[in-house]
């Protein structure tokens, strides 16, 4: 619209025009039928697959272990304090968002987005039951008799079934599969998977049946995120304008040389999943998908036209094809500085994340000196530091760990001696998949300089009595002069 | 993409703003988010009478469903209380001496001990139990009144040198200066004395002269050899360890003037089990006997 202000002033507000979207085939259709099939496979088989790891431990290769705070996937566990390895994943998946983005646009929108992905299974539904478009126009505008509760009730109840089946499968992932859905029919099941079910139940049947295309152009911050990482680059949809305009129906037995390629059938409008029309230019409501691609490849193959009326295209393509040039190569509107620094960091990171993940020791300790107070004055002169030690033991049975110093001082290596409280000797059994807090004392000699002087550097070895692996800890020792 | 929106079944608004050529256009909302806004404002009205909402002068509303994140607390507590029950009562029964050695108890003694030790001891000995000038340190391996688990529970559940338990340990030091039983030049020979065999820096003769002074005026209590004695509370003089300070004029300001340090009795502020409970936990912090 021009920048002049209408006669009449803007409504504050609308109902929202239905969407019927038409069945079509073609290339992208069936891209999105098979990632539909690849990935609602992946979300429903993943909670059933096993993964033996002892009898201390669940057998379910992916489990999000809330209650015992853990995180299992396959040979990988992964415990509160290495969370940094969750925030690796998501910081991957970020840049992987932003890296897909810049090179092919709104595709997670068009193709992967659960969203889409389940409101193009809900549109399955409601075809299946109430027909295809005009069928389901017609359906609309009639009253309410016998026909019309039969095929809503219909379509209601099995997109409540989907619904249920996908809150089903997310509560899974956080508990022992089999055994949840034993309890779940058995009515032994935890609340909290009830109601996690419930509401996922509810949203999916909301966002699928009645919200779809609003949850993107009104509740969604990811489309007003991506416009940030576009460029002139970045592959879309565009309507060959130049190509296709002036549109105007076509007649048989008459060629009027003057009209474009567009016969103003509105296939790409009646595919359209957002309901919009894809020749008003680009959109803030398009998530790419492509049907309207197929739809008018369908129609140009039936009037002898060239495909490609509507396409996938880049801004700088289309003002080179204005001007008469040919199309760059698609490869060189993918590989550009800054996909390839998206690429960079998405590697680098995952890159550090697998090396941080095989150099994970075998042995998790951490030792902290007690502040308060810094040392302990012993009756014969003697100076005490106490510590707290965090053991953790991540095999499967019962592990005895002994606890040994060095240094790099000869005088503290030799001098300073470690006890346990409430343990005979150095070592402490610590409990199969469990965390010990120990108290540690580490002594100084009276009149030794670890005890009378500032600090004395010393390395904490922990060894386990079994395999034999020890890990170290830098630590102090705290003297009088402190 | 330079093509502009053509026209459909409306005219796109614009609210007339434009910035380098880019328009803001003046979409309606949708209908329903209207409907939730209202339905929003309704629940808002609702909550208030619900819930504790309306200020009055004392106090607010309490709302029709008398909810109060005080008695809820109230009600925790009390859960917490009820289930500690059964292994409160199991503390109490026990053996003093077997509490470190019952792992059930010893965790239970670690946690709760460590929670009363924090509310009620923690002022006086420091929240690391590492003690003050005049409150003793926890930590070491030398004790005034014993450091056996039975001590130390004793100490706690009659407290020392107070007026409200009959059973308070109890002892008192003279005030050799101020009641004028010494001389001052005694004073000195016999702080010599003391940093003699503390094994510190000292004037030898002062020091031979001051164990006349001692033996007839001190080792009644402190014992021949100063090692003190645990029955009075009599501080061990040969150790490396001093409550007050081991420096010639914290020495002279004790035996002129005397110490007497004061610890509540506790038994009538907590519970026998909380009493065993600290017991236990300052017993497990390296000094314990």
């Amino acid at each position: 619209m021009s920048a002049t202000e209408p006669s009449e002033p803007a409504p504050l507000y609308a109902a929202r025009e239905p969407v019927f979207p038409r069945r079509v085939k073609g290339n992208f259709r069936n891209l999105k039928w098979i990632l539909m099939a690849v990935m609602l496979g992946i979300y429903y088989i993943t909670p059933w697959i096993r993964w033996d790891r002892g009898a201390a431990l669940p057998d379910q290769a992916v489990l999000i272990d809330l209650a015992n705070r853990r995180f299992f996937f396959f040979m990988i566990e992964i415990w509160p304090h290495e969370f940094y390895f969750v925030a690796g994943l998501l910081i991957m998946a970020g840049l992987g968002l932003f890296l897909f983005t810049s090179a092919m646009g709104r595709v997670w929108c068009g193709y992967a987005c659960p969203q889409t992905v389940w409101t193009d299974l809900f549109i399955l539904v409601e075809r299946w039951v109430e027909g295809d478009r005009n069928a389901r126009i017609r359906l609309l505008r009639q009253n309410w008799n016998f026909e019309k509760w039969r095929k809503r009730l219909t379509k209601w109840v099995l997109w409540l079934l989907i619904g249920a089946a996908t809150g089903g499968a997310w509560v899974f992932y956080f508990t022992d599969a089999p055994t949840l859905l034993r309890d779940l029919f058995h009515g032994a099941a935890s609340p909290i998977a009830y109601t996690t079910i419930a509401v996922m139940t509810a949203t999916t049947f909301v966002f699928g049946g009645f919200a779809r295309e609003q949850i993107c152009i009104y509740a969604c911050p990811w489309p007003r995120i991506q416009a940030a990482m576009m460029d002139e680059d970045t592959i879309t949809i565009a309507y060959r304008e130049w190509r296709g305009e002036p549109r105007g129906k076509l007649k048989r037995g008459e060629h009027d040389p003057t009209q474009g390629d567009c016969i103003d059938c509105m296939a790409c409008f009646n595919v359209c999943p957002m309901g919009i029309d894809i020749r008003d230019g680009q959109q803030m409501e398009c998530i790419t998908c492509g049907l309207c691609i197929d739809a008018c490849n369908e129609v140009m193959d039936k009037i002898g036209k060239p495909r490609g009326l509507i396409s996938y295209i880049a801004l700088k393509d289309e003002t080179r094809e204005r001007a008469g040039k040919k199309p760059v190569n698609v490869w060189k509107h993918i590989l550009r500085p800054r996909t390839l620094l998206y690429f960079t960091l998405w590697g680098g990171i995952g890159v550090a994340l697998i090396v941080a993940l095989f150099m994970r020791s075998p042995i998790d300790f951490n030792i902290t000196p007690a502040r308060d107070p810094l040392y302990v004055q012993l009756a014969d002169g003697g100076i005490r530091n106490i510590y707290t030690l965090r053991l953790r033991n991540k095999q499967g049975e019962p592990t005895e760990f002994r606890i040994t110093l060095t240094s790099d001082d000869a005088e503290a290596a030799s001098g300073l001696r470690i006890s346990l409280e409430g343990q005979q000797a150095n070592t402490v059994v610590v409990p199969p998949d469990e965390t010990l807090t120990q108290r540690l004392y580490i002594e100084a000699p009276a009149g030794t300089k670890m005890a009378t002087e500032d600090r004395t550097a010393l390395r904490l070895w922990v060894e386990d009595m079994n395999s034999t692996d020890r890990v170290s800890e830098d630590t102090v020792f705290n003297g009088k002069a402190n | 993409m330079s093509k502009k929106p053509t026209a459909k079944k409306q005219e796109v608004h614009t609210t007339g703003h434009e910035w380098d050529g880019i328009e803001e256009y003046n979409n309606p909302l949708p209908r329903w988010w209207l409907w939730t806004f209202y339905a929003t404002v309704i629940w808002g009205v609702l909550y208030t009478v619900a819930y504790p909402a309306w200020p009055l002068i004392n106090g607010a509303t309490p709302g029709l469903l008398g909810h109060s994140t005080r008695a809820d607390v109230a009600a925790e507590i009390a859960e917490y209380a009820k289930a500690n029950e059964p292994i409160e009562a199991k503390l109490v029964a026990a053996d003093l001496t077997a509490i470190n050695t019952d792992e059930e108890l010893a965790n239970y003694t670690a946690n709760a001990g460590r929670a009363v030790f924090g509310t009620w001891c923690a002022q006086c000995h420091g929240a690391g139990a590492g003690g003050n000038v005049g409150y003793p340190n926890l930590l070491d391996n030398d004790w005034l009144w014993g450091g056996s688990i039975e001590d130390i529970h004793l100490t706690v559940t009659h407290g020392i040198r107070n007026t409200d338990d009959a059973d308070a340990r109890y002892s008192e030091m003279p005030a050799f200066g101020r009641d004028e039983l010494l001389e001052s030049a005694q004073i000195e020979q016999v702080v010599q004395y003391v940093r003699q065999i503390s094994g510190q820096d000292h004037d030898a003769a002062a020091a031979t002269e001051g164990a006349v002074v001692f033996v007839d005026n001190c080792a009644s209590c402190h014992m021949e050899d100063g090692t003190g004695d645990r029955m009075q509370g009599a501080p061990n003089l040969t150790d490396a360890i001093w409550l007050y300070g081991g420096d010639v004029d914290t020495l002279t300001e004790t035996v002129t003037n005397a110490r007497f340090g004061v610890m509540p009795n506790w038994n009538t502020r907590l519970s026998e089990a909380e009493i065993r409970a600290v017991a236990a936990y300052v017993h497990s912090l390296g000094g314990g006997e």
